[in-house]
């Protein structure tokens, strides 16, 4: 029999896939009421932090970090819930929040090149700067309240299979602006500068990548992300709040570390913070079914991320020696 | 490589395998509930309470969700609640916007839900019953007391230290205070600021609140749980002021470590809100999973504890007057 080989590379996001699969299983088993359909529950649940992941992603593969990600999303949240108690439409809101967001990115991305300023650090002032503006728009939480445009979206945009299955909008979002990640990191000659930067910068700039120019941009980008993660966050709780997703930061830097990404920069996949995403919520899910205490699910995934990163590290290490032999 | 992947998931196969396979027993009656979290004494006693409610009818099999005060881990609970198909659901919102959506999901489950301890601000139709405090009537009986003891002065002025913004709780016994106060109109509400519940928060806001200019110079505090209180007594003594005689503490809640205070002086009043809601709460799922009709609105039994005793601090329908704290009632204290 031939045995199959995967080749290095591919290894940790087959691994996460694997555990994804196996768990999984292992849920409609055990579990009444979890079953295949479950995914959808998963993806409905957990739509706005994979889409935060993926900008947290992009940040990661450039070999930096983005600590703003939670502040940024419940930012959002409030600002579009404030803005149609206000009387303004959702598409008026949402907008602005976009916009804001991505203009916040783009100016991390800038501080952190022109001035050549630790991203953690930076980004852990932008993280505290936005929570703080959050609270300013409003200290304590806003009801989303409904209006044409929320109808709209909520009731026509979102499919629903049966009686038990929906497929929200942001679902849907998030399944199309991963694709679009996905071509974008893998086919466009941006997406590939992002991988060299994050194995080497100085190599990379010395074949005459624009280094600055890509990190403003992917910081950029990861900041649309993160206000998009805080639209769909929006739609999905219906309640803006100054509060939300503290220390969410965190959750996206998991899945993306699960997915497969390294730590380091210029190695990982996009696709692999998908299923990140998927695992954690998962492992959240069955804790929730099973009624064990919630605080396990915290235990189990920081002892999973212990294991991707020792994987990693060996992957690092085994194809650095054979890369020597050559 | 491929040894780690395997152990790894032995393990986690094996754990899951363990502790969960089981199928549904007719005669039981599954219940989900999902709690706030465990930030203060008073919510540790009503999950105890829940707890021991369910260790003595074992015909209930509940799946308990703690949310860590976060809305987003009570969302994804009631979700499971509904998928696994529970009989009754159960939840105390952690703040009272953002659950239309799933509470419509557990109707068209047609699984009925009861709520318990704080409110939700939707349709009413979406849930059978809400079983808890009336939070408005503890912000007045607080007012109440304090008009009833109040300082010899013209200008009274009054720090609050509300509760986690939005939460049922904080709103409505802000407005009950605001309401009886506002006949009395030397009596002002100067500083109000969120503690969210918390010992910790408590004393870090109410350090905050003393370097400012209102915080040097004021006469009571009301603080909207006794977890809040606490922590900012010791702020209050950290600068040199005497709680409980320069500063008039008047509180929520009525926990143990509250009474002892204000036995020893350094508080004044505390309004009881009955954490221990297990017997009640669980009365009512039963009387809902058999079909019975229950009330709308289930309120909780409550007094008012101070240091001097026998002040009328009710209303017109239901008279309650103060019972002075002494030893043997603190011993008596389930919480």
């Amino acid at each position: 029999m031939k045995t199959f080989k995967i080749p290095l590379r591919y290894v940790p996001i087959a691994a996460t896939i694997s555990v994804f699969c196996v768990v999984y299983l292992i849920g409609i088993i055990c579990y009444d009421g979890f079953g295949v359909l479950s995914i959808f529950d998963l993806l409905q649940d957990n739509s706005y932090l994979g889409i935060a992941a993926i900008g947290t992603a992009l940040v990661i593969l450039t070999g930096g970090i983005d600590l703003s990600v939670g502040s940024v999303i419940a930012f959002t949240t409030i600002l579009i819930a404030k803005i149609l108690v206000a009387g303004g439409n959702a598409f008026l809101a949402i907008s602005l929040a976009l916009a804001l967001g991505t203009l916040f990115g783009f100016c991390q991305g800038c501080l952190i090149h022109y001035f050549s300023l630790p991203p953690f650090l930076l980004t852990l002032a932008g993280m505290f700067f936005v929570r703080g503006c959050a609270f300013v728009v409003n200290v304590s939480d806003v009801p989303i309240k409904r209006d044409a445009v929320f109808d709209f979206v909520t009731d026509n945009l979102s499919i629903s299979i049966g009686s038990e299955i929906t497929i929200s909008f942001y679902v849907v979002v998030y399944i199309v602006l991963l694709i679009a990640a996905i071509i974008f990191s893998q086919r466009t000659r941006a997406g590939r500068n992002i991988y060299a930067i994050g194995d080497n910068e100085l190599a990379a700039t010395l074949m005459g990548i624009p280094v600055g120019r890509t990190k403003i941009m992917t910081y950029t980008i990861a900041g649309f992300c993160y206000a998009l993660g805080g639209v769909a966050f929006a739609f999905y709780l219906k309640s803006g709040y100054a509060s939300h997703c503290v220390g969410m930061e965190m959750e996206a830097i998991a899945a993306v570390v699960i997915g497969g990404t390294l730590l380091t920069g210029g190695v990982g996949y996009i696709f692999g913070s998908f299923f990140g995403v998927l695992v954690l919520g998962l492992i959240t899910a069955l804790i929730t079914y099973d009624g064990l205490d919630s605080c396990w699910s915290r235990i189990i995934v920081g002892l999973l991320m212990l294991v991707f990163i020792f994987m990693q590290n060996m992957i690092t290490k085994i194809s650095k020696s054979k890369s020597k032999s050559h | 490589m491929n040894k780690f992947a395997t152990v790894i998931m032995a393990a986690a196969a094996a754990t899951l395998l363990v502790t969960a396979c089981s199928k549904k027993d007719p005669n039981k009656t599954y219940v989900g509930i999902s709690q706030v979290g465990a930030e203060s004494d008073w919510r540790r006693a009503s999950t105890k309470s829940i707890e021991d409610a369910v260790a003595q009818r074992p015909q209930i099999v509940m799946t308990f969700a703690d949310a860590m005060q976060k809305q987003e881990n009570q969302i994804k609970a009631i979700r499971s609640f509904i998928r696994k198909k529970v009989d009754v659901i159960s939840f105390s919102p952690v703040v009272s916007s953002g659950f239309e959506d799933i509470l419509k999901e557990a109707k068209k489950a047609n699984i009925p839900v009861v709520i318990f301890d704080r409110a939700v601000d939707t349709d009413p139709s979406l849930y059978v019953s809400l079983v808890g405090s009336d939070f408005t009537e503890e912000g007045r009986r607080a007012a109440r007391w304090l008009i009833a003891n109040k300082p010899a002065k013209d200008s009274i002025k009054v720090i609050e230290l509300s509760g986690t913004a939005g939460s049922a709780p904080a709103i409505e016994r802000q407005k009950g205070f605001a309401e009886i106060i506002e006949s009395t109109p030397e009596i002002k509400v100067v500083v109000s600021q969120s503690g969210n519940f918390t010992r910790v928060e408590g004393k870090k806001v109410m350090e905050n609140i003393l370097q400012t200019p209102e915080g040097k110079d004021f006469d009571v505090l009301f603080a909207h749980n006794d977890d809040m209180a606490l922590g900012a007594i010791e702020a209050i003594r950290d600068v040199g002021k005497v709680p409980g005689k320069d500063i008039i503490i008047i509180s929520v809640d009525g926990i143990k470590d509250m009474f002892q205070e204000i036995l020893k002086g350094n508080a004044n009043c505390t309004v009881e809100c009955n954490p221990l809601i297990g017997p009640t709460l669980f009365d009512v799922i039963e009387k809902v999973k058999k079909g019975e009709t229950v009330p709308p609105r289930i309120p909780s039994l409550e007094g008012v504890f101070d240091s001097i005793g026998g002040i009328e601090v009710g209303n017109e329908e239901t008279p309650v007057q103060t019972t002075k704290i002494t030893q043997e009632i603190i011993d008596g204290r389930a919480y």
